[in-house]
């Protein structure tokens, strides 16, 4: 990798935890102080999460009393079955999972193979081009609601699955963390594959792709995150309960709870647990995957 | 679309060195390929980022209603109006005040958590899972998990902790002008910092164990350890953490419009939710694209000194 990459990717592997993990420092008075800060901080955190847990599983009538209790009377799901049997929440949440697979495919897709042009080929106008792509790094998406929204009226799009998802795909700055890897894979092993008789997509596929895997999953974890999470355009382009995403239909749902705390959280709960669980089993690629995809793009 | 190719910053100069030799690069008959690699995001790059850049200006140009219907051309009237309108310069005042109060919390307490993590080194597991995991949260479960924290008064989490500890504040968190701002702020410091955490664990982690040992057998202290080593190694990260905080704060809407809708009294209504009460409550859509376009120098001015930070960064790594 360049000298340019690492710059911008602290977390290059031959610097890792790993060789460290042997020599484990001795639990001095400054490290135990230092220990118990870190558990405040912990339980700090967590508070939130575990009140919202707690209160989902009250029945609906203590949910508003006076005093702090965390468990009431009796543990119940009641919350979480009438939530559920609405219906809205497993379709939004349908809604999301098809919307962020369906963005992350084709932001990969598209941003890898232009990438890969951008980096790998001759044309006329690429270096233009490629300028007008990082130029794009500059414009957030937010400024650009009125007019997109205008377009997508004119496309007939709003209320769709395209409309929440194609002005999602093309992220320059995708294009720039990808670019800056492919300079430094070694051009030999594709003339080797070139020279074996591979045409430039068989290099691409079966050279360059497979050694660029952990990019790419850095590429798609950010882009499914960001994704699933994004409030302000589904917010915007869906009116329909039936094409709004998670986010947007639990905000539009809420007055229709009115005061019961208790199905509010318990719909939180359902709405918060599926990435959570995912980072539970794949904590080690999230973690690197944001830390190396925040820091260069964005 | 090449036609604004000159207006654009001119970032591309250092690419020029990589289409070198090998024949790869040399071989004409893979000229085409290029193009075909390039096209699909080339062309959904068009159609839905450069293209919305020209219409944005050409409806902020001219009076246009949201259905977009016989828009006419009223030149700079929309600038002119935006930049004598007090509601418009109050939400971008509110955005401005936002990421200054939120900038500094965000980035401090993300050092802070990372430099506990990695000098316990102990469960990491635990401290990723609850400082991080708020940041996989959607911002609508977040918005409404903390209003109902905070603005009940008598059955909130925020004001039953507050009593059992003998304090009876009676703060109105999201209904008293003086503190919905930090209300709002507080709510995105537990959810976002996970994320500047985890940048600098990663530069603690490339910091070179070596340093660390001579500063030892010189017999320096932790806090000198902490103060002449840590922290200057960490300078760069510094830098981006900070301007990639101030551009993600900017941009602030969802906990806003979730929480107080942006009030009370239009004191935390930030600058997207007043292009989006002008453009999508009001129909003035030309006018939300002018507002918009204001905003959007303030966002190009800081992305300007991140650029010339992460060249500067760069040409630093190179000597």
């Amino acid at each position: 990798m360049s000298a340019t990459a690492k710059a911008v990717n602290p977390a290059a592997p031959s610097a890792g935890p790993a060789g460290e993990a042997g020599r484990r420092p001795r639990w001095t008075p400054g490290r135990v102080a230092l220990l118990a800060a870190a558990l405040v901080l912990a339980a700090l955190w967590v508070l939130p999460l575990a009140w919202a847990v707690a209160t989902s599983l009250k029945p609906e009538n203590e949910t508003t009393r006076t005093s702090l209790e965390w468990i009431g009377s009796q543990i119940t799901f009641d919350a979480y079955e009438k939530v559920w049997a609405s219906g809205d929440l497993a379709r939004w949440m349908l809604n999301s999972a098809y919307i962020s697979v369906v963005t992350t495919a084709l932001t990969v897709a598209t941003c890898a193979m232009a990438a890969y042009g951008f980096s790998r080929t001759a044309f006329r106008g690429r270096r233009t081009l490629y300028g007008l792509v990082l130029a794009g790094i500059m414009v957030p998406p937010q400024v650009l609601i009125a007019p997109l929204f205008a377009e997508m009226v004119s496309l007939g799009l709003v209320d769709t699955y395209w409309g929440v998802i194609l002005p999602q795909v093309a992220v320059p700055a995708m294009v720039f963390i990808l670019v800056k890897f492919f300079e430094g894979v070694p051009r030999e092993l594709e003339e080797a594959a070139h020279v074996d008789g591979a045409g430039r997509w068989r290099v691409f596929w079966t050279v360059v792709l497979p050694l660029s895997r952990p990019v790419l999953s850095a590429v798609a974890i950010f882009t499914f995150i960001q994704t699933w999470n994004n409030f302000l355009w589904p917010f915007l382009v869906t009116t329909d309960p039936n094409a709004m995403t998670l986010p947007v239909g639990l905000v539009n749902v809420q007055s229709t709870y009115g005061a019961r705390y208790a199905q509010v959280m318990a719909s939180l709960v359902i709405a918060g647990l599926p990435l959570l669980l995912v980072f539970a089993f794949f904590q080690r690629q999230i973690v690197r995957g944001v830390a190396h995809t925040g820091l260069a793009g964005q | 679309m090449t036609a604004t190719a000159p207006t654009a910053p001119a970032p591309p100069a250092r690419t020029a060195a990589r289409t070198g030799a090998g024949p790869l690069a040399a071989g004409r008959h893979w000229t085409e390929h290029g193009l075909v690699f390039t096209a699909p995001f080339l062309l959904l790059y068009a159609l839905f980022l450069v293209w919305p850049v020209l219409l944005g200006l050409k409806m902020s140009l001219g009076d246009d209603n949201i259905a977009g219907t016989d828009s006419e051309f009223t030149g700079l009237d929309n600038y002119a109006e935006a930049l004598r309108d007090p509601e418009m310069w109050s939400s971008l005042w509110n955005t401005v005040w936002f990421t200054l109060l939120s900038t500094a919390p965000l980035v401090v307490t993300g050092l802070v958590l990372a430099l506990l993590a990695h000098h316990l080194r102990v469960v990491q597991w635990l401290w990723r899972l609850s400082w991080f995991a708020p940041f996989l949260l959607p911002s609508g479960v977040v918005g409404l998990l903390w209003l109902w924290m905070i603005y009940p008064s008598d059955f909130g989490l925020a004001d039953l902790l507050l009593n059992s500890l003998g304090l009876d504040p009676g703060i109105g968190w999201l209904t008293d002008t003086r503190y919905a701002m930090l209300s709002i702020a507080a709510t995105t410091v537990w959810w976002t910092v996970g994320f500047n955490f985890l940048l600098y664990l990663a530069a603690l982690q490339a910091i070179p164990r070596h340093l660390y040992e001579a500063a030892e057998l010189d017999g320096a202290g932790a806090w000198r350890r902490l103060l002449h080593i840590t922290v200057p190694m960490l300078s760069r990260t510094t830098g981006v953490v900070v301007v990639l905080q101030l551009l993600a704060s900017l941009k602030i809407f969802d906990q806003v419009y979730i929480m107080t809708g942006g009030g009370p009294d239009e004191s935390t209504r930030p600058v997207l939710q007043y292009v989006y009460d002008a453009g999508f409550t009001g129909y003035r859509i030309g006018y939300a694209s002018a507002v918009s376009y204001v905003f959007f120098a303030l966002i190009v001015i800081v992305s300007l000194i991140h650029l010339r930070m992460t060249r500067r960064s760069r040409e630093e790594a190179a000597k």
